[in-house]
């Protein structure tokens, strides 16, 4: 019982995680109704930017100032880059983003090295917050909740309750109106780009120090939050949300309970196969939920695209 | 213009040739391992120590057979075994007579397979295999032959070292495995099962765990899952990335006993732990540091900072394995004939430059030597220019000194 307490805040903090990568990517998909491919990089650049930059001011001015480099460096992408390669259609825009994730990869090895780098915790946050049953919930995980509470909350009341947000909105669906209207759409777009990628950008400062910074992050980071947006619906943020928090959730439970398909199997009345090591079913009897705990959200992935193709939360039919 | 073209590239053509017939006399030594490609960093950082070594151990000090010198040359394998064979028989084509290699048990594998075929083919260049690194115990089992030397202690004697350490340690009921899901983590749970059942068959293994390698974001659950099995003790075979993610994750979340592990040094990973890691992290390999074993080895690990200031000496067998090489070529009198040059390597005791004896046993070709458990905490010489490094806190001398072996050597 109390392991379920901690399980559900060790899934919450997976799950904000990646709800601050989704959410960005999911607001430039329907702005440009494009996948960024880069956009775990963006995440990886808002680490090791954070790193550098605490080594000589601290983790908190990494904080405020490497998410603002990495929106920048992604709002100068969209100016320079995507909006040149837009006018070609989206296969090319899909290439260049794809593109931009290798060279993003290999600028980070070539300045960093291969290596792991030391970024750390800060010292304020580095105690206990509470623990459950000798399970210690860290300061910096619940420092990580809000963190990504108060974003999703500023996020929303941005898009629903501000000019900016409304024109956000309107651009989204009905660029050549707003432009008649007198708005200037490029540039809405480029904001859009810059502040999705400065998100993803937090996200890699704040996920750095507990998660590692290393040339992989990107990578082990990138499909997941996919599917994730795949899950909610493509541009929805309630559906990033939910969809996070649900990946969140299904991969720690499956990770900390060693559910055997031995059991689920006998459980629905299937007998085991008699002789297990010549069964051509053996992988599947003796496999236990940890080991397939990161598959899960990809299975979850096929059957909303089976019976719910938009998503959860998704506007667009199918 | 053209004849003067003509001349001068016939002219640098007959210099290249003198050239190379002058350092003719060079014994050359292949460095096979990954130079590109993820791996990339332990493999350059490996390259690094053996030119070192040998400028250091052998060039300086006059060489061998009266003065020929010993030169690395690097081939780039990017850990796969194909790629390593096609290598391979670039260096034997190039009158290569030893290959080092130690990145994987994979490629080991495939080396000492194609190696023995090659030498049975073509008895007029036959070539040694110096293993450096590779730990798989069937190299100098099933699979062992004349031509494979192993200069590291392999997977099993470091965990009966391991677990003799844990075995004299009371306190400890509960023991907790977890590893990559590969050969080498299924190969260090069995090996930590079978050991410990033997030397203290109270101790409840309380979990045997696989995660995927490379491939887990977030290793919180399974920390969760090792608090609360109550576990004194973990043992883990992970190395790089998974090495960090795990072990950070268990000491953030309360987990306070002892991490044994096989490869939680250098490459980063030891600044990557700095002040978390001191009093937890264990680590189980040969060649001590601190406290240094000699004047000699601490002016070594120096000069070997001062020339690469990034780098380590993380596998300090690489002196033994350029030194032992020297000492067998002086003796057997020659450098292009390897049977002579692997008998007398055969039986070698060497006093290692970082303390102890090493004996390369005759029946498997396996380097017996002192086994160190370390503990990672502030030390004097460190790794990652981080403050924390490798500090000795026991010894099991000459390990596994009788252990069997199933090895039928065949002498040619």
């Amino acid at each position: 019982m109390d392991l379920i307490l901690v399980n559900l805040i060790d899934g919450l903090v997976t799950g904000l995680l990646l709800f601050m990568l989704s959410a960005g990517l999911t607001l430039i998909f329907s702005m440009m109704g494009v996948l960024n491919f880069a956009h775990a990089s963006f995440y990886m650049l808002g680490a090791y930017f954070a790193y550098q930059i605490s080594l000589f001011l601290g983790f908190w001015v990494g904080l405020l100032v490497a998410p603002i480099i990495v929106g920048v460096a992604g709002a100068g992408v969209e100016r320079y880059g995507l909006r040149r390669v837009h006018q070609y259609g989206h296969v090319p825009e899909l290439i260049f983003t794809f593109g931009l994730a290798l060279l993003i990869e290999e600028v980070v090895q070539f300045i960093w090295g291969k290596s792991q780098m030391a970024y750390e915790i800060p010292e304020v946050l580095e105690f206990t917050a509470f623990a459950i049953a000798g399970n210690s919930i860290p300061a910096y995980k619940i420092f990580m909740i809000f963190m990504s509470v108060a974003i999703f909350i500023v996020l929303l009341y941005v898009l629903t309750r501000t000019r900016v947000g409304m024109i956000i909105q309107a651009a989204l669906s009905y660029p050549k109106t707003v432009e008649a209207l007198g708005h200037n759409v490029p540039l809405v777009f480029m904001g859009v780009f810059g502040v999705g990628t400065a998100l993803a950008g937090v996200a890699g400062v704040i996920a750095g120090p507990v998660l590692g910074t290393f040339p992989g992050m990107a990578i082990v980071l990138g499909s997941i939050v996919f599917v994730t947006i795949v899950i909610g619906g493509l541009g929805s943020l309630w559906g990033a949300l939910v969809a996070s928090l649900l990946i969140g959730w299904i991969t720690t439970f499956a990770k900390s309970y060693n559910i055997e398909m031995a059991n689920i199997l006998t459980g629905i009345g299937i007998s085991p196969p008699e002789n297990m090591s010549e069964s051509m079913f053996r992988d599947l009897w003796t496999v236990t939920s940890p080991q397939i705990a990161d598959i899960l959200p990809y299975i979850l992935m096929v059957l909303i695209l089976v019976f719910r193709p938009y998503g959860l939360f998704g506007k667009r039919d199918a | 213009m053209r004849n003067t073209t003509r001349l001068g590239l016939s002219t640098a053509l007959a210099l290249v040739i003198g050239a190379s017939s002058a350092f003719a006399e060079n014994v050359k030594i292949a460095f096979i391992d990954p130079l590109s490609g993820p791996f990339a960093s332990t493999g350059t950082n490996g390259l690094h120590q053996y030119e070192f070594a040998a400028e250091e151990l052998v060039n300086k000090q006059g060489g061998v057979l009266g003065g020929d010198k010993f030169e690395i040359v690097a081939f780039d394998n990017k850990i796969s075994p194909k790629e390593s064979l096609i290598q391979l028989q670039v260096a034997i084509d190039q009158g290569i007579r030893y290959i080092a290699q130690g990145n994987s048990s994979g490629v080991a594998n495939a080396l000492t397979e194609a190696i023995d075929k090659h030498n049975k083919r073509n008895p007029d260049d036959r070539v040694l295999f110096l293993n450096y690194s590779a730990v798989d115990p069937a190299l100098t089992n099933d699979k062992c032959n004349f031509w494979h030397f192993r200069f590291d202690a392999n997977a099993d004697i470091k965990m009966d070292a391991l677990t003799d350490i844990i075995a004299k340690d009371d306190g400890i009921k509960k023991v907790y495995i977890i590893g990559q899901d590969y050969s080498f983590g299924k190969a260090v749970a069995a090996a930590a099962v079978k050991f410990l059942g033997e030397k203290r068959p109270d101790i409840e293994i309380v979990g045997n765990e696989l995660h995927p390698i490379g491939k887990v974001k977030d290793f919180t659950p399974y920390a969760r899952k090792i608090v609360s099995s109550g576990a004194d003790a973990m043992i883990t075979g992970n190395w790089g990335a998974d090495m960090v993610g795990l072990g950070k994750s268990v000491l953030e979340n309360g987990y306070t006993g002892p991490i044994y592990t096989y490869y939680a040094a250098a490459d980063g990973i030891t600044a990557a732990f700095g002040a978390a890691g001191d009093g937890s992290l264990r680590l189980v390999s040969e060649g001590q540091q601190n406290p240094p074993a000699s004047e000699r080895a601490e002016n070594y690990v120096k000069a070997f900072k001062a020339k690469y200031p990034d780098g380590n000496v993380s596998q300090s067998r690489i002196t033994n394995v350029i030194e032992m090489l020297a000492k067998a070529i002086n003796e057997a009198g020659t450098a292009t004939d390897v049977v002579k040059v692997g008998m007398a390597l055969e039986g070698m005791e060497h006093d290692s430059l970082w303390g102890g004896k090493i004996f390369m046993r005759p029946q498997d070709h396996q380097a017996i030597q002192d086994v160190h458990i370390f503990a990672h905490t502030k030390v004097e010489y460190d790794y990652d220019n981080s403050g924390y490094g490798m500090l000795t806190e026991s010894t099991v001398e000459m390990a596994a000194m009788d252990s069997p072996t199933t090895c039928k050597m065949k002498r040619p």
